[in-house]
């Protein structure tokens, strides 16, 4: 795997859009090439190279191509967009949609990372050791289709409309989220092992969702279903089980009744 | 003599009203009477007529002062603002015509601006919702001719709409509701007890921030399942009784407003009020509106829609449109510094703004359009007065539930003034040269 | 204005029976000419065909439920906005395109007129505001009148005259163009929530039945003579076993005859017939009720249809079958919007994906292919998509491939995952004709212009017709090597002209035109009953006053074509 490094000598007045900081834009091109890569500053249009120094070329497929973020790329968004294989390291703390319609790869992000973070993502990993934002895991706005697949984990907390319309893949959230938890969700599986807030499975269909820490109120909408003992990540621990969104339409397999399920750990005394 | 203009339409309210009679003066330049008007439309139309009315534009000078400048500079200043911002944003829109909102579209194109309408800090959220759960609807007739169960969630008529109850909702004698409001049954869901509550069969006085809680409740009840005792302070018991009242109607609406689109919980508060409304309609008949603030904030989403496909908060910075509320809406945008040039026109974001936004707005090169001495205008480097649309000039407008009506010209505007759609015709002919369109 | 002359192309023209041979095509002063002077500009069409432009008969592209779609569906423009481009403004959406992209892509395909499929009269304003922003297309817009609370009054008491007064003040204040019916009485019926499934189904309170609505509709339309005849989406749309629905509202048209000097002679269009052509009784045992539908059209040379053909894309439905929509949320649970219109109407909306992997779909998509294979003649049998319901209409040149190519439509069959369903519960499969050039620009041309009264106008390359010209990057000497080379040629056209103005070059577009809004002016004996009703009805029911309803002036109808018909010597 060859490693592009860009590092950011010249920080935008504005903000900058580089949906071309990606694995598969890299792929097959010389450092040189790869400063030629538009970027977008508002309405104007220029080169990567204007903002960034580029060294090491890139491996012949994204899948070879390892691209590692430099410098402050707070106001940088759209790190990761569309990447489908290959490694994305960002060293600090990115804006926006950073792996938003991601289908494969890794990224890892060491700062925070803003909003829409994996939008709609269908594969790979998303490693974000800071704080995430808002709508991470979501859909694109008016779509039914969330994150489908792949892997997400948050070491820090995570913002609010975390997995809306997820229906499939895993997320892990080390710390808390805020409200609008797998709003809509139709599948998938998000642990969250610090606490929630409120409006946690709201019109959920199906899917999971396990809190180890509390739930400020709970929707009416999930009701008891009694206790379980789960193991996660080697931890044995008794939760207990809701169902729901009962308000909400229910599919049915094979004749039986799908609830979304939602295990809160049970506090020790 | 005078003379009496009869199906006049108010620019003032999401209502739009359009049964209005202004008197005016024999030669047409002096409007004296406004009839059937609610006393906020009243003013509305009498403002015109104001003494100390701004008639010129103004630049904003380093002192603080103001200068006269003509409208001539004024298109200068603008066009060459947004010809040189990297991302300029036209706010507004929502009290001017569809002609007008027509034209600056024509701009934001041409100079690759984000462009916005007032929904950013009303009913944009319901935009989101009714993107993501739908929208089951009707035209304010229906609701005249046909509702027996009428719910205002969040919202207060009484105030807000003041002739809403009266044309379209609680009052009128419709085809099937020949006793008024005798055959209606009116529900309000709000945290106080507002003049409208005092009005209601049944009021839910809910604690504030659980709306989506309460609406997911109604959604059990209607099932027939389990519920907690209490939900947002609501017994479960009232809660389940509510939801009777609801199916048992022949038809019903819920009207909501601004106290359940900007409270916590947001779009999904009115998702969840949809996802109610389509469930009732296994039982019965039912739809539910915004109640859309500004004349033609409704139209300018319109607009936006059949010509770049969204309805609000819309990034042409790239030379094609791209909709995401939480990057491209207008707040976000200046909360977090992402514009360079702000353009203001039919709306007064000063005064409704977090602080953080408006010093914004005060820090970039700026313009405000607005007949009106406002907070917008206070702060903004030129202020463009121009001749009141719907008093001034006509215009076609939409109302809440989407109807378009034309507003109609009542009265000159003083001499010389230029109308919405007039000065942007200047800015964008004055764009094109300087940007080289042809 | 220009000389323009489209040289040695092959030409095929319905109207003057010209089939392929090479011909000039001269034009002058917006118009077809027999000649033009030596100075006009010629255009080189050798190895090239070339139709009159083409009439779209039935889409849904300007008017609120059509925007509602587009405000609905930010996702159905994702990635897929298009720059402003030349003479082109910015444009977006999939199957529900901005009034521009609207435009230029109709133009770009060689289509040169249009009509709204249903337009509500209260909305009527708001739909001009988009025809008006719909670059290079003449349009028309039908009102819908088939729940309208006038028309089943009146035709209660089979009130025809005061019925046709009616409709002459609505065409006139909507700037409207024809008669449009949607499920005649269950739209009514749906502002209960309930509905009308057959023609015999009485509408609630209204005391009337859908088969007395179409009757009386028909008889109304013939009493004015107006240049399209009663256009109508009936009763049962979508459901299996539907087709009987479609049979019985069919026999209504029985015995009346065509009234009118426009030289149409159906007195009733049967519009997005596959999905009325649906047999068995559920989802399970669906199949193809194409045989029995246009084997009765066949017959009854009263009647025209178009097709309504599945394009296998994701989409978004729309129609004012309201119950249809809410039935349709059910069965695939994506966002519903619905519009109760006040006295007249209602609209519903819903995305769909036709997906090639569900049989239901793949044997909708063989049914509104067999539709127009089985059709004897198809000057009364056009091509829609019921835009965007069935497919978007960018995919007319996908359709007509398949219409034109049995090796196209078998490569499609032997796609499906459901291959052996389709064949059973259809029989595309046994159907090995292919419809020529000529037979399509019937289809697409002199055919839909007929039934819309609008011979005089356009649909065929006659001098003293509308010079609307498309030229296709297709040589039909040469045998067709991939029928994807079909798609691709009607896709963009080498040249279009519209009204003799060159809109299309090389598929780009090169000007916005002289568009135009078509709609249809009729005199009638004064009726002050019908003035009496109508103002009753606003100052009681309506929410806004009469003298508000009209669609005025410049900022609604800017450029006005009316087709003038005069009722008053009835």
């Amino acid at each position: 795997m060859e490693t592009v490094t860009i590092t950011v000598k010249n920080a935008p007045a504005l903000y900058l859009e580089a949906d071309n900081i990606s694995p598969d834009a890299f792929a097959g091109k010389t450092a040189a090439q790869i400063a030629e890569l538009s970027v977008h500053e508002g309405n104007t249009t220029s080169t990567l190279g204007k903002y960034f120094d580029v060294s090491g070329n890139a491996g012949a497929t994204a899948a070879d191509t390892k691209i590692v973020v430099r410098g402050d790329v707070k106001k940088v968004k759209y790190l990761g967009f569309k990447m489908s294989a290959g490694e994305l390291v960002i060293e600090g703390s990115a804006d926006l949609y950073v792996g938003a319609w991601m289908t494969g790869g890794k990224i890892l992000a060491k700062g925070d990372v803003a909003a829409f973070a994996a939008t709609a993502m269908k594969g790979g990993e998303l490693i974000i050791e800071g704080n995430a934002g808002n709508y991470l895991g979501a859909a694109y706005r008016g779509d039914w289709r969330g994150m489908s697949g792949g892997k997400i984990l948050v070491k820090g907390n995570a913002g609010s409309d975390v997995g809306m319309f997820m229906t499939g893949g895993e997320m892990v959230i080390n710390g808390n989220v805020d409200v609008h938890l797998c709003t809509h969700a139709e599948g998938g599986k998000v642990t969250v092992k610090g606490n929630a807030t409120s409006k946690v499975g709201g019109q959920m269909v199906d899917g999971q969702i396990i809190i180890f820490g509390s739930i400020d109120t709970m929707m009416p909408g999930f009701k008891p279903a009694g206790e379980v003992e789960l193991e996660i990540d080697g931890i044995k621990a008794t939760f207990s089980h809701f169902i729901g969104d009962m308000g909400e339409r229910h599919k049915k397999k094979k004749g039986v009744v799908i609830y979304a399920n939602l295990y809160k750990k049970i506090s020790s005394p | 003599m005078t003379k009496t203009i009869t199906d006049v339409i108010c620019p003032f309210c999401g209502t739009l009203c359009d049964d209005l009679e202004v008197v005016v003066s024999d030669d047409g330049k002096k409007l004296l009477e406004v009839y059937n008007s609610c006393v906020i439309g009243t003013e509305k139309f009498l403002h015109s007529q104001s003494p100390d009315r701004v008639t010129l534009p103004r630049m904003h000078q380093e002192d603080g002062s103001w200068k006269e400048i003509s409208y001539d500079e004024a298109v200068e200043y603008s066009a060459q603002m947004l010809a040189k911002a990297k991302k300029p944003l036209m706010f507004g829109w929502s009290s001017t015509n569809c002609e007008a909102q027509s034209v600056g579209n024509e701009i934001a194109e041409i100079s690759r601006s984000c462009c916005d309408n007032t929904a950013a800090t009303c009913h944009g959220t319901s935009l989101i919702a009714i993107q993501d759960a739908g929208l089951p609807s009707c035209t304010l007739g229906e609701i005249k001719n046909r509702a027996d169960r009428v719910i205002f969630w969040g919202c207060n008529p009484a105030h807000a709409h003041p002739r809403h109850m009266s044309r379209y909702s609680i009052f009128p004698r419709g085809f099937f509701t020949g006793k008024g409001q005798m055959s209606r049954k009116l529900l309000v869901v709000d945290p106080r007890i507002t003049d409208t509550a005092r009005m209601a069969d049944v009021h839910l006085q809910i604690e504030q921030g659980k709306d989506y809680e309460l609406l997911n409740a109604l959604r059990v009840a209607l099932k027939g399942e389990w519920l907690p005792d209490v939900v947002a302070g609501i017994p479960s018991e009232k809660i389940r009784e509510t939801a009777d009242i609801l199916k048992s109607g022949r038809f019903g609406i819920i009207f909501f407003g601004m106290g359940v689109t900007q409270s916590l919980g947001k779009n999904h508060n009115i998702d969840e009020a949809i996802a109610l409304t389509k469930d009732l309609n296994e039982h019965t008949k039912f739809s539910i509106m915004p109640m859309r603030g500004h004349y033609n904030v409704t139209g300018s989403g319109e607009v936006f829609a059949w010509q770049f496909g969204f309805p609000y908060a819309v990034d042409l910075t790239r030379g094609f449109a791209r909709y995401n509320p939480g990057d491209t809406s207008t707040i976000d945008l200046l909360t977090r510094g992402e514009i360079d040039a702000m353009f203001t026109i039919g709306s007064d974001p000063g005064a409704h703004f977090p602080i953080s936004a408006v010093q914004h707005i005060a820090a970039v090169p700026s313009v405000c359009v607005d007949p009106h001495l406002t907070p917008t205008s206070g702060v903004s480097k030129l202020h463009v007065p121009v001749a009141f649309n719907g008093v001034e000039c006509g215009g076609n407008c939409y109302r809440m539930d989407n109807v378009p009506i034309d507003c109609r010209k009542v009265v000159e505007s003083p001499e010389g003034m230029l109308t919405d759609e007039e000065f942007l015709i200047k800015v964008r002919d004055r764009l094109k040269q300087l940007k080289g369109v042809a | 204005m220009s000389e323009y002359i489209i040289k040695n192309g092959h030409v095929f023209d319905p109207v003057q029976g010209i089939k392929g041979d090479k011909k000039d095509i001269a034009i002058k002063d917006g118009k077809i000419v027999d000649k033009v002077g030596s100075g006009a500009k010629v255009i080189d069409a050798k190895d090239k065909t070339v139709m009159a432009g083409a009439v779209e008969i039935h889409a849904h592209i300007a008017g609120p439920k059509v925007n509602l779609g587009r405000i609905y569906r930010p996702e159905d423009k994702l990635f897929s906005c298009t720059a402003t481009h030349g003479m082109e403004r910015m444009g977006s959406g999939a199957s529900i395109p901005t009034t521009f992209k609207t435009g230029y892509e109709y133009a770009k395909m060689g289509y040169t007129t249009a009509m709204e499929a249903a337009m509500p009269p209260l909305f009527s304003r708001h739909t001009h505001e988009e025809i008006r922003d719909t670059p290079i297309i003449d349009e028309g817009a039908f009102p819908v009148f088939g729940n309208n609370w006038f028309v089943l009054e009146y035709l209660k008491n089979h009130e025809i005259e005061n019925a046709a007064a009616y409709i002459a003040w609505l065409l006139r204040v909507t700037k409207g163009y024809a008669i449009k019916v949607v499920n005649p009485g269950g739209t009514e019926a749906w502002a209960w929530g309930l509905n009308c499934l057959s023609v015999n189904d009485p509408v609630p309170y209204f005391d009337i039945t859908p088969a007395e609505i179409v009757r009386g509709l028909i008889e109304a339309n013939e009493y004015l003579g107006l240049p399209h005849s009663m256009h109508i989406h009936p009763n049962n749309l979508g459901n299996p076993g539907c087709y009987e629905t479609t049979l019985d509202t069919m026999k209504l048209a029985e015995g009346f005859k065509a009234k009118n000097k426009f030289g149409r002679e159906q007195v009733l269009h049967l519009t997005h017939t596959q999905f009325h052509s649906y047999k068995g009784t559920n989802w399970g045992d669906f199949e193809s009720g194409a045989k029995e539908v246009t084997d009765y059209v066949n017959k009854a040379k009263n009647i025209t249809i178009d097709t309504g053909n599945v394009t296998l894309d994701e989409t978004t439905t729309m129609t004012a079958d309201g119950p249809f929509e809410h039935h349709l949320t059910g069965l695939n649970h994506l966002k519903w919007a619905n519009v109760d219109v006040e006295l007249e109407t209602a609209a519903g909306v819903v995305p769909y994906i036709y997906s090639p992997n569900i049989s239901v779909c793949a044997i909708q998509w063989a049914i509104g292919l067999e539709i127009p294979l089985m059709m004897k003649d198809p000057m009364r049998c056009f091509i829609t998509t019921d835009h965007p319901n069935a497919g978007p209409f960018t995919r007319y040149p996908r359709v007509f491939k398949w219409l034109m190519s049995e090796k196209a439509r078998e490569t499609q069959i032997n796609a499906f995952k459901h291959k052996d369903k389709v064949l059973s519960q259809t029989s595309i499969g046994s159907l090995d004709r292919e419809i020529s050039l000529y037979e399509l620009a019937q289809m697409t041309r002199a055919g839909p212009a007929k039934s819309l009264g609008l011979t005089a106008l356009c649909g065929g390359l006659k001098p003293g017709m509308e010079a609307d010209v498309a030229v296709y990057n297709f040589n039909p000497d040469k045998p067709v090597a991939n029928p994807d080379d079909i798609e691709k040629a009607f896709s963009r056209c080498a040249a279009v002209f519209k009204s003799g103005v060159q809109v299309v070059s090389n598929g780009e577009i090169v000007s916005n035109g002289n568009k135009r809004t078509l709609w249809v002016d009729v005199k009638v004996k004064e009726n002050a009953q019908v003035a009496r009703d109508i103002s009753e009805k606003f100052v009681k029911y309506y929410s806004m006053t009469q003298n508000n309803y009209e669609a005025l002036g410049h900022n609604f109808v800017p450029n006005p074509y009316a087709l003038e018909v005069d009722a008053t010597q009835v």
